[in-house]
């Protein structure tokens, strides 16, 4: 495992949890806001289930502050990696743009059911994402 | 608002690429025509608004159009900058402080996509370093939900990229002059899906300057006016969903585009059916297709059979949209985007829109033009032109 991209972006231990903020009038937001706009803002760990709101995919390499495959020093568009993103409704909390992995592109479709998950980001840093939600898991939530 | 005003000078510096000329320059070049097309020369004009997101301050310009020492107030107002300069000079007569203003746009952005730093939109640097901050995964993301919700096809998509093409031929200020048939438009890359290549705008470069005047100062000049029925701004209302947003409320929120565009139609009095000719925001084709809707000028869903039965074209549209390839075919130097679809505007109220002239039924060409700008971080600019 690597160091995580931001260390307050998601809760350690076994079943970590995106981290948002609640605010005093009860609104669910995402990600936690930081400096004076965290005042009154109480960390709120986020739902790990959710659904898909929307999608699309990274076809091209993006420009800085991009940080990723293909990124570095010496490499280029050849050593990108093109990935999936998505919204993810949280139920009754907030929508949250995300990485979505182990899916194929023709396999998304709307209200899909997706869980929360950390993978590998680049040589240095971990990140989230959300992938389909397993079976087993589906039956118990 | 007390004073009528009118645009009575439009000039336009070609979009696309301009090696060997700056963005101001291009801007210059923009401020010349449309003197000449007014009729003035600069030491008439009284206050000037402009400004450009990365080729420099406008208000530099004044080296090369003379140093007369009118006030010029320099606008950074993202991909509003030119709606903002365009409403500042139109209330700057509308007070009745001054009789001639200009407002001029221009910019020259390096190739590719457009990058931007997370924390001068007050967003997590992880936001950006993981590749999420990219506003065609916004566009795309949008469409996409918008075509699931609403029955909108890949198709419909291509067909918009299309039309945008086809009338980038026939304008002279256009960067894309030559048609990409749909099948070719259906099989490029993909960009962000459901958007390919074809279907998205580039970043490009090129300046558009508007001179405006009070009813009386355009009635001493004999100058041929058109008038400016309505203008709203509107920033992005509780619960939105815009560019940069790494979290988005589960309350379904308005959208600045139709706050925009209701408070023009309600300051200029006339409603959707009364418009005869529209620019509408097309970062890429899907954008058109909502905007079309968010603008009032059909309802979501109907933009398939609208585009599968032509009514956005010039010929035989019943409203045509983008008639100059809009941004698609003009690419989006972000100063200017914005004014150069009132340019466009303004050219067809005035019938010299050439072979992409609008045909009214009363072989006058459209009485009413409305132009619709959108950008990062979630606002939108409508401006109605009458021609009177």
């Amino acid at each position: 495992m690597g160091q995580k991209i931001d260390p307050d972006l998601w809760s350690d231990g076994p079943e970590p949890h995106l981290m948002g903020g609640k605010l005093p009038s009860g609104e669910i937001v995402f990600p936690m806001p930081v400096g004076d706009a965290a005042t009154d803002v109480e960390p709120y760990k986020l739902s790990r289930r959710g659904k898909l709101w929307s999608w699309t995919s990274q076809g091209f390499l993006p420009k800085e502050p991009y940080i990723g495959p293909g990124s570095a020093p010496g490499e280029g568009p050849p050593d990108f990696q093109p990935f999936l993103l998505g919204y993810v409704e949280l139920p009754g909390e907030v929508i949250v743009e995300s990485r979505i992995v182990d899916a194929r592109l023709e396999d998304l479709h709307l209200g899909m059911e997706l869980e929360f998950c950390v993978v590998p980001f680049n040589a240095e840093y971990d990140t989230f994402a959300f992938r389909p939600a397993t079976s087993a898991e589906s039956k118990a939530a | 608002m007390s004073e009528n005003v009118y645009i009575i000078g439009a000039g336009i510096h070609p979009f696309g690429r301009t090696d060997g000329r700056s963005g101001r320059e291009q801007g210059v070049y923009a401020v010349r025509e449309a003197l000449g097309d007014a009729g003035l020369d600069w030491p008439d004009i009284e206050c000037a608004y402009g400004g450009s997101a990365a080729a420099g301050a406008a208000d530099i310009m004044v080296n090369e159009l003379g140093l007369t020492s009118l006030p010029f107030t320099n606008v950074a107002n993202g991909c509003a900058t030119g709606g903002s300069a365009l409403a500042a000079s139109q209330q700057a007569i509308a007070s009745g402080m001054y009789d001639l203003a200009l407002a001029v746009g221009f910019d020259k952005h390096p190739r590719g996509a457009f990058n931007a730093k997370p924390s001068e939109y007050g967003l997590p640097e992880w936001y950006g370093q993981t590749g999420m901050m990219l506003t065609t995964q916004f566009f795309a993301l949008k469409i996409q939900r918008y075509m699931q919700l609403h029955g909108i096809t890949r198709t419909t998509l291509g067909r918009v990229a299309e039309k945008a093409f086809r009338n980038g031929t026939i304008t002279p200020h256009a960067w894309r002059r030559s048609p990409v048939d749909l099948e070719t438009i259906l099989n490029a890359p993909m960009i962000n899906d459901p958007l390919t290549k074809y279907m998205f705008c580039a970043p490009a470069e090129g300046a558009v300057a508007l001179i405006l005047a009070s009813e009386k100062k355009m009635k001493e000049l004999g100058a041929d006016g058109v008038k400016i029925r309505s203008i709203a701004v509107k920033t992005r209302p509780p619960d939105s969903f815009e560019v940069f947003q790494a979290g988005v409320s589960i309350k379904e929120g308005g959208k600045p585009t139709v706050l925009a565009s209701k408070a023009a139609f309600e300051k200029a009095g006339i409603g959707p059916e009364d418009i005869g000719v529209a620019q509408l925001q097309d970062t890429e084709s899907g954008a058109e297709i909502m905007h079309m809707a968010e603008n009032g000028f059909c309802k979501d869903g109907d933009q398939e059979e609208w585009l599968a039965n032509g009514w956005t074209e010039i010929r035989g549209g019943k409203l045509p949209v983008n008639t100059d390839g809009g941004c698609l075919a003009c690419g989006e130097p972000i100063g200017a985007s914005g004014l150069r679809q009132v340019y466009e505007n303004v050219q067809q109220l005035r019938q010299r829109g050439g072979e992409r002239q609008v045909q009214d039924k009363d072989g006058k060409g459209p009485r009413f033009g409305y132009s619709h700008v959108y950008g990062a971080p979630g606002l939108s600019a409508v401006a109605i032109l009458e021609r009177t």
